[in-house]
This record gives C-alpha cells, sequence and structure tokens, in this order.
C-alpha cells in the first residue's frame, strides 16, 4: 500500500540537520523543548520537526521521554523551555482542547473513549450533528458514524455500546474519531503505541488509513516498539533516550541494528570489555529438576509461548526492548496479569489458580519494575514496607508479633546493607538504591526459591547499582534462582548464564554460555533474519 | 489457571444487563398486579392513583437531578436538606409576594449547587464530602431563617403562589404536573444535546472526556447547579401546598433519591443510567409504601425494609456487573 514509503533522503542523517522531504513543509516544529518533573529532567532540549504528509516514528525505551514530548505537542503539559510551533506560528496550549481546536488529535495508547457509550456518540461526542432546536440529531449521527467507518472498512452496529466489541474495533474508532476531529484543518495525528492491541489484519487497515491521511498532506506521530511497523510505515524515525534527542533521519537511511543499538544506548561496532558490573562468573544453577517451570505462557497482544525454566542457583536474563515482553513475562509468573493459556509450575508442583498470593506461596517473588507505583509504600517506616509481604507468617492468632518482625528487619538490613538511620523512618527519605533494597528485603523475608529482577538497577546511582548486582550474585550463589530483566545490556550479559531473548511477546533467541554477548543480543532483538530497510510491500 | 474471556462469561452479562434494565419495571408491574389483587379498589383507584403519584412528584424532581449527578459519576447528599431550605425560603420571601417566593430559594439553592459543583468540578475535591458539607450548611441555614424552627412562615392564602401551588388540573396536582414537564425536559436534555452526552461521557470516562477535549469542569459544576436547583422546586412546591416551610422536612430525601436512581439501573459509578429507570424506581419505591399502608397492621418500618431489599438485589446485580468488566479487562503491558 506505502507505493512511497520513502521520500529521497537529499541530506545526511545528522541529528543536527534532519532532512526534508521535497514536498514537505513543516506543520510542528519543537525546538529546545524541555520538561522536569520534581527536579527530573523529563526532556533536554529536544528538537523534533513533523512535516506535511509524512510519518515521523518515534522510538526509545522506557524513560526516553516520548510520553512527555507527546503531552507537549498535545497540549496535555506546557513545556518548560523551548518553543513549539504549529504551521509556522508560535503556539503555546492550555490544554488538550487547544490543541484539538488546533487541529492536532491523539490516539493515546490507553484508549481515552467511553466504553458504556455506544460507538457512534463515542465518535461523535462533543460535536454532534444537531438539528431542530440545537438537539441532537440522533439519526443523521448514525448515518455519519456509519459513513466514516465505512470509509475504513468497519463495518459495525454503530448503536452498540463501545465496550462491546473487540478492542481492535475500539482501536479503529479511536482512531476514526482523531481523524474526523481533524478533517476539518487537519494537521497532525499522534498515534501513541496504536497497534499494541491489533491483530495484523487491522494493521494492514490501520496502514491503510494512515496513507488516507498522508495523503491529505496530515503529519503523523507514530509512537511504537514495533520495528516492523516503523520501518514499514514510517519515512523519517527519531530516537530518544534518556530525555534527549540520539537521532532523526530517514528510515531509509537506518538499518534496524543501528537503531536498536541507539535505543539502548550502544554502537554496534563497539565491543566491550568484561568488568563493567559487579556480577562475578555466571551462575550456571544446579543440575536437577528447575525449581521454576513456566511453558507456553500465552496472553493476548502480550505474550505467546513463552517458555521459561529456572534451576536453583541460576540466573537467567530476559532481554529486549520495551514491550517485547520481558516484564509481561515476570507479571505472568507471579500471577498478576491473567494468562489465556500456559502453564507455570514450582518444584514440581502446579497451582491451579494462579494469583501472586498464590506465587508467593509457592517461593516466588517479584521486584516490579516500577519501583514507586508498585513496590514502596512512600509514606511506611522501613520496617513496616520490609515486612509487608511476610505479615501472614509473622502474625499469631491475629496479632502481629513486633519482636518477630524486628528480628526479620534486623536480619536483612544486615545482609542486604541497607543504610538506615532507624528502621521506623519512612522509606521515601531513603536513596533509591536503598529503597530498592527494602524491596529485595521484602521479597527475601518470604524465603523465595525464585526471584524475578525487574530492572533491579533502574534509576539508582552508580555505586548502589554495583551494591545490588553484588546481591543479586551471593544470593544466586546460596541456591535461589534469579529472573533477571534489564536494558542495560551489560547487566544481562554478566549477570546471566543464560538469555532470553524476546520480541513481540515471544522468545525469538536462546544464548548460552560464550554465546552471551551485547551483539548477539542486539541482532536478535532487531531480526537480524529480517532485511532491513523500509518494507514497502507493493 | 486458564482464564479466557469467554462466551458463558458474555451471556452473564447480557443478563445482568437485561435484570438491570428491566428489572425495576417488573417489580412494579408484579406489585401493582399484586396490590390490585389483595386490595382491590382501596388499591386500584384514581384516588390511590392520585395520592401515589402526589406523593411521588417531590422525589420525582429530586431523582431527576440526582440522575444526572450520579451518571456523571458523583453524588449529591445535600438535596434533601436543599430541599427543606427551599421551602422556608419560599414561606419566608412569601411576605414580599409571588416573585419573590420562588426567585428567593432558587437563587440560594441555585448558588449553593454552585458553591458544589464549583469545588467538586474545578478544586477536584471528593463530591461526597463537599455536599456533605453541603446538606449541613443548607439544613442550619434552614434552621437559622426560622429561628431554630421556633417561627413557622406561613404563605397567604390568597397569594398567586398558593393558588397556582394547589390547583388542580383534570383531577392532577400541579406538583405532579411540574414533575412530569421537568422529567419530559430531563429526556431531551440528558439524552438529545451535548450537555447531556458530556454528562455520560464524564462519567464513564473523566480522564477519557478530558483527552477528548470536553469541557469536564463545566459540565461537573452544571450538574450540582441542577441538582440544587430541582431540589429547590420540590421545596417550592411542597410550601406552596401545605402553605408554610418548615425546616425539619426532607431529612433522608438524599437516600431515598438515591435508591430510586440506583433501582432504577444507573450505575453508582456512573456513565450509564437513564431517566425512565430513575422514574421506575421512584413509582417502586412509593407504591411499595403504598402497599404497606394498605394492608394496615405492618409499621411503616417494613416500607424501609422492602425498599433494602429491593435496592440491595439492584446493587448485587451492579456489582456482578462491575466484577466482570474489570476481571476481564485489559491489562496494561508496561
Amino acid at each position: 500500500m506505502a507505493e512511497h514509503a520513502a521520500a529521497p533522503p537529499p541530506g545526511g542523517d545528522s541529528p543536527d540537520s534532519p532532512d526534508r522531504p521535497a514536498n514537505g513543509t513543516p506543520t510542528i516544529e519543537v525546538t529546545d523543548v524541555s520538561k522536569h518533573f520534581g527536579g527530573i529532567a523529563a526532556l533536554d532540549r529536544v528538537s523534533l520537526t513533523l512535516l506535511a504528509g509524512e510519518v515521523h516514528a518515534l522510538v526509545g525505551e522506557n524513560g526516553a521521554g516520548k510520553s512527555t514530548l507527546i503531552k507537549i505537542i498535545t497540549g496535555v503539559h506546557p513545556p518548560d523551555g523551548g518553543s513549539l510551533r504549529h504551521r509556522g506560528a508560535e503556539v503555546s496550549f492550555g490544554g488538550p482542547r487547544d490543541a484539538q481546536a488546533a487541529g492536532i488529535s491523539t490516539i493515546y495508547q490507553e484508549l481515552n473513549l467511553v466504553p458504556q457509550m455506544s460507538v457512534a456518540r463515542n465518535l461523535f461526542l462533543g460535536r454532534e450533528p444537531r438539528g431542530r432546536l440545537g438537539l441532537i440529531d440522533t439519526a443523521g449521527m448514525h448515518r455519519a458514524a456509519r459513513q466514516v467507518l465505512g470509509r475504513y472498512g468497519v463495518a459495525v452496529d454503530v448503536r452498540r455500546p463501545l465496550g462491546e466489541l473487540g478492542l481492535g474495533v475500539q482501536q479503529m474508532v479511536a482512531m476514526a474519531r482523531a481523524v474526523a476531529t481533524t478533517g476539518r484543518g487537519a494537521s497532525v495525528v499522534v498515534m501513541d503505541e496504536p497497534t499494541s492491541s491489533l491483530e495484523p489484519r487491522e494493521v494492514d487497515r490501520l496502514a491503510e488509513v494512515i496513507d488516507v491521511l498522508r495523503a491529505d498532506g496530515v503529519a503523523v506521530l507514530y509512537v511504537s516498539h514495533r520495528l516492523d511497523e516503523v520501518f514499514r510505515l514510517a519515512q523519517r524515525v527519531t530516537v530518544l533516550r534518556d530525555g534527549r534527542r540520539v537521532h532523526t533521519g530517514p528510515v531509509a537511511a537506518t538499518d534496524r541494528l543501528g537503531l536498536v543499538a541507539m535505543m539502548l544506548g550502544r554502537r554496534v561496532d563497539e565491543v566491550r570489555a568484561h568488568g563493567r558490573t559487579r556480577f562475578g562468573e555466571a551462575h550456571t544453577g544446579r543440575a536437577g529438576e528447575p525449581v521454576l517451570r513456566a511453558s507456553g505462557l500465552t496472553r493476548r497482544h502480550a505474550l505467546s509461548g513463552v517458555d521459561l525454566e529456572v534451576h536453583a542457583g541460576e540466573v537467567v536474563g530476559l532481554a529486549g526492548l520495551l514491550g517485547s515482553g520481558r516484564s509481561e513475562t515476570a507479571r505472568a509468573v507471579f500471577g498478576v496479569d491473567p494468562l489465556d493459556s500456559g502453564s507455570i509450575s514450582v518444584a514440581g508442583a502446579t497451582a491451579r489458580r494462579w494469583s501472586p498470593a498464590a506465587a508467593i506461596a509457592a517461593g516466588i517473588g517479584l521486584v516490579s519494575e516500577d519501583r514507586k507505583a508498585e513496590g514502596i509504600i512512600a509514606d511506611l517506616s522501613v520496617r513496616d514496607n520490609i515486612v509487608l509481604a511476610a505479615l501472614p507468617r509473622l502474625t499469631r492468632a491475629g496479632f502481629v508479633s513486633d519482636r518477630r518482625c524486628d528480628e526479620v528487619v534486623e536480619v536483612f538490613v544486615r545482609r542486604l546493607r541497607i543504610k538506615i538511620a532507624d528502621p521506623d523512618q519512612p522509606v521515601r527519605d531513603l536513596s533509591g538504591g536503598n529503597q530498592q533494597k527494602v524491596l529485595l528485603a521484602r521479597m527475601l523475608c518470604l524465603h523465595p526459591r525464585v526471584l524475578l529482577l525487574d530492572e533491579p538497577t533502574r534509576g539508582i546511582d552508580v555505586g548502589a547499582k554495583a551494591e545490588i548486582q553484588a546481591l543479586v550474585d551471593e544470593l544466586a550463589a546460596t541456591g535461589l534462582g534469579v529472573v533477571l530483566i534489564s536494558s542495560e545490556l551489560e547487566e544481562v550479559v554478566e549477570g546471566a548464564s543464560r538469555v532470553l531473548v524476546l520480541r513481540d511477546g515471544r522468545v525469538v533467541d536462546v544464548l548460552t554460555g560464550d554465546g552471551i554477548g551485547e551483539h548477539q543480543i542486539m541482532s536478535a532483538i532487531a531480526g537480524a533474519s529480517d532485511e532491513p530497510g523500509p518494507a514497502g510491500d507493493g | 489457571m486458564t482464564r479466557a474471556g469467554s462466551a458463558p462469561a458474555e451471556h452473564r452479562e447480557r443478563a445482568a444487563a437485561l435484570v438491570r434494565r428491566a428489572g425495576a419495571p417488573l417489580a412494579l408491574a408484579v406489585l401493582l398486579v399484586v396490590g390490585t389483587a389483595a386490595f382491590g379498589d382501596g388499591f386500584a383507584s384514581a384516588r390511590n392513583a392520585g395520592n401515589i403519584a402526589l406523593d411521588s412528584s417531590y422525589l420525582v424532581l429530586i431523582a431527576v437531578g440526582m440522575t444526572f449527578v450520579i451518571i456523571s459519576g458523583g453524588i449529591d447528599l445535600s438535596v434533601g436538606s436543599v430541599f427543606a431550605l427551599a421551602g422556608v425560603l419560599t414561606a419566608y420571601g412569601a411576605q414580599w409576594g409571588s416573585v419573590a417566593a420562588v426567585a428567593l430559594p432558587l437563587v440560594v439553592c441555585g448558588l449553593i449547587g454552585l458553591a458544589n459543583g464549583l469545588l467538586v468540578g474545578r478544586a477536584r475535591m471528593a463530591p461526597f464530602i463537599v455536599t456533605l458539607a453541603a446538606l449541613l450548611f443548607a439544613r442550619g441555614l434552614a434552621f437559622a431563617a426560622s429561628q431554630e424552627g421556633n417561627r413557622v412562615h406561613l404563605i397567604p392564602a390568597d397569594l398567586a403562589l398558593t393558588r397556582i401551588g394547589q390547583a388542580r388540573v383534570l383531577g392532577v396536582g400541579a406538583p405532579v404536573l411540574v414533575a412530569l414537564v421537568v422529567f419530559a425536559i430531563g429526556l431531551v436534555v440528558l439524552n438529545r444535546t451535548r450537555f447531556g452526552q458530556a454528562v455520560y461521557a464524564i462519567g464513564g470516562s473523566s480522564e477519557g472526556a478530558e483527552l477528548m477535549g470536553l469541557p469536564v469542569a463545566r459540565v461537573k459544576a452544571s450538574v450540582y447547579v441542577l441538582s440544587a436547583l430541582l431540589a429547590a422546586v420540590a421545596g417550592i412546591l411542597v410550601a406552596a401546598q401545605t402553605s408554610s416551610g418548615l425546616p425539619t422536612i426532607g431529612e433522608g430525601r438524599e437516600l431515598e433519591a438515591i435508591a430510586a436512581v440506583v433501582i432504577g439501573g444507573t450505575l453508582l459509578t456512573g456513565g450509564a443510567g437513564t431517566l425512565v429507570g430513575t422514574l421506575v424506581g421512584v413509582l417502586l419505591l412509593k407504591v411499595v409504601q403504598n402497599v404497606i399502608n394498605q394492608i394496615g397492621t405492618l409499621d411503616a418500618y417494613y416500607q424501609q425494609l422492602a425498599s433494602g431489599v429491593f435496592l440491595l438485589v439492584v446493587v448485587l446485580v451492579q456489582a456482578g456487573l462491575a466484577r466482570r468488566r474489570t476481571g476481564g479487562g485489559r491489562g496494561v503491558p508496561t
């Protein structure tokens, strides 16, 4: 469908002079925009130009600043510094309404529709066709809704509540709404992970919709972690990392491996020496039955047939890009997200109903990647945070035994070298590294057999990182099975004795021994077997 | 450990939705048949129907406003007090004539609603707390305006308001007519205007509505103003009927209205519900009361007991619905 997948690039791909297709005039110009949240820079002087009629892919790992950049363009956040120009004129949006009025529409990853309302009402909310007396013309609205959806090949009863329909259809409705909104004075459509809940057939349809938009001169900002789509749909790509722009250039001149390397902050030709982490020699684990055996883990749009085995004393690494299924695997094993199919057994025993409580009882611990939202309870004391999950075991006849709590807390504060003045001080006062240790302690005092560590060293300083890494080693040496998830490649490479590489919810490669290396992981992520460059598919 | 979104779950949801939509009307129909069979003409007479209608009309007015508030995802606990305050202010204002008797309560109660609305919509405070404060405030004001209830303002019988308020058209009292007109307007506003659609959207997903560019704060503020104004209209009508304003009336009216709205199938969590359901809910409550009154030997407590059972059944069905929604809902890949 995309016959002209990329306009001929007249210039180079240096970040400072993004080339412009000859026909494209800038629709949005973001110049040196910065945004801070609580002293932390989410965006640091980022520039981005969207041209009329182009699909511009925006990629980056967690914390790269993609969401923040989108929210600045769509008026949700005001920038702290820099300027935003729309069709040549400097603008400052007071909110999403302003941006929409200017013709900038967004399809958020989380569908921003109202599931209880009908398809037609969702499509036209806020701009319903009105007849006599200013009343909504329901019949006309239904007709228009059928017509709009018909353009994109969606045939549904527009009177049905949106929530009763499949996610794919809901996504198409969101899309149609966004496009229809920009229909008058159309200029920009921002798509945030639009395909995360779509079937392949629906992705094709989306591609057709995007073609229609391009033909109309609309600029599309396409955020996705699916590289296939980036190469198939986009003409230019911008890579963000840690709030900075690291690359903007035509997709045609970018190869997959290079793109992955930029997202992860690596250089393809770079081969670094060992010894950048505090991981010792690899822990290959003990022979015999695996302590954790998960097979065929499948969850719609997240995982398809992931197998994972962990032996006692073994560190298994999970590598992959954001959304590849790393964290999803950990969450499934821990019973957070329900599975469509698959089985999990710990030390040979399979639980019938899987839930976090069942997982803990079976001997699985999870330290989540989102420390703030899913981990520590900032206002509670160190002591309370540590014993939280172990409370059922520290309770006699319904009363919590203070003495036993104190013992547990003392043991783990010492063992994990948690730096605190007093076990009763609130956790929020601790550094990120020490908070992470508190979380580790919380899981360890449950005496797990398998520990799932999701980004255990993210957002903590170098010294604390090394300590956590050394701790993981020690724990494995005592016979604990560890699943290590990290977007820092060297952690996975040096920490794990076996690495599963995931892409699109599948294990695409298993690396062991000397086969574990940054280059091998990146190749597997990039899908080196696929041909690089835009797939014109004409 | 396999848990997939399956067909039985869908059927269950359909069934639950059917119960939610059709349950209350069905119960009402059964009740009417049973009442007629048991009490014959004592129940199924024009006079008794007129009594039920008059008795229901005040609650219909309040419940229509409450429906808007609950669909928007909020709650308004202040309406019982506002209802009483409006009655007192009507009687108080009657000394300056009919216009003052109507305008004074509407303005004061409208302002209370506006304060509720701004605190909920703009300051994003919890509706429960805000309207609880308004409940206390309005009740206090009603007592203050009547010197702690010691002084009952009377409305002169020759006032236009009294004559209109006590008029009957074709045997139907003015409060019933007003309630019907308000109900009809409410139907149109909720279903056929952008404002009404925004109320649904905000209740369904406040954040979504915001991102879709709807004027969330303004709509939220408006539903509380509407609710207070309708409670005030009910208060004015009561005052006109009884020729006086008592600060003690309407206690628990807010809960009765909430019960009627929920029995009528409106989700307490917002986003779904109908005014027709609310009307049925009000009638159901009132007919139950009437039937129990007919029995005569039963204490009035049984009215509340029966209402409680209806409410519980409806809420149980709704909980079943909600569980189905969140349980099989989409997880958010991180």
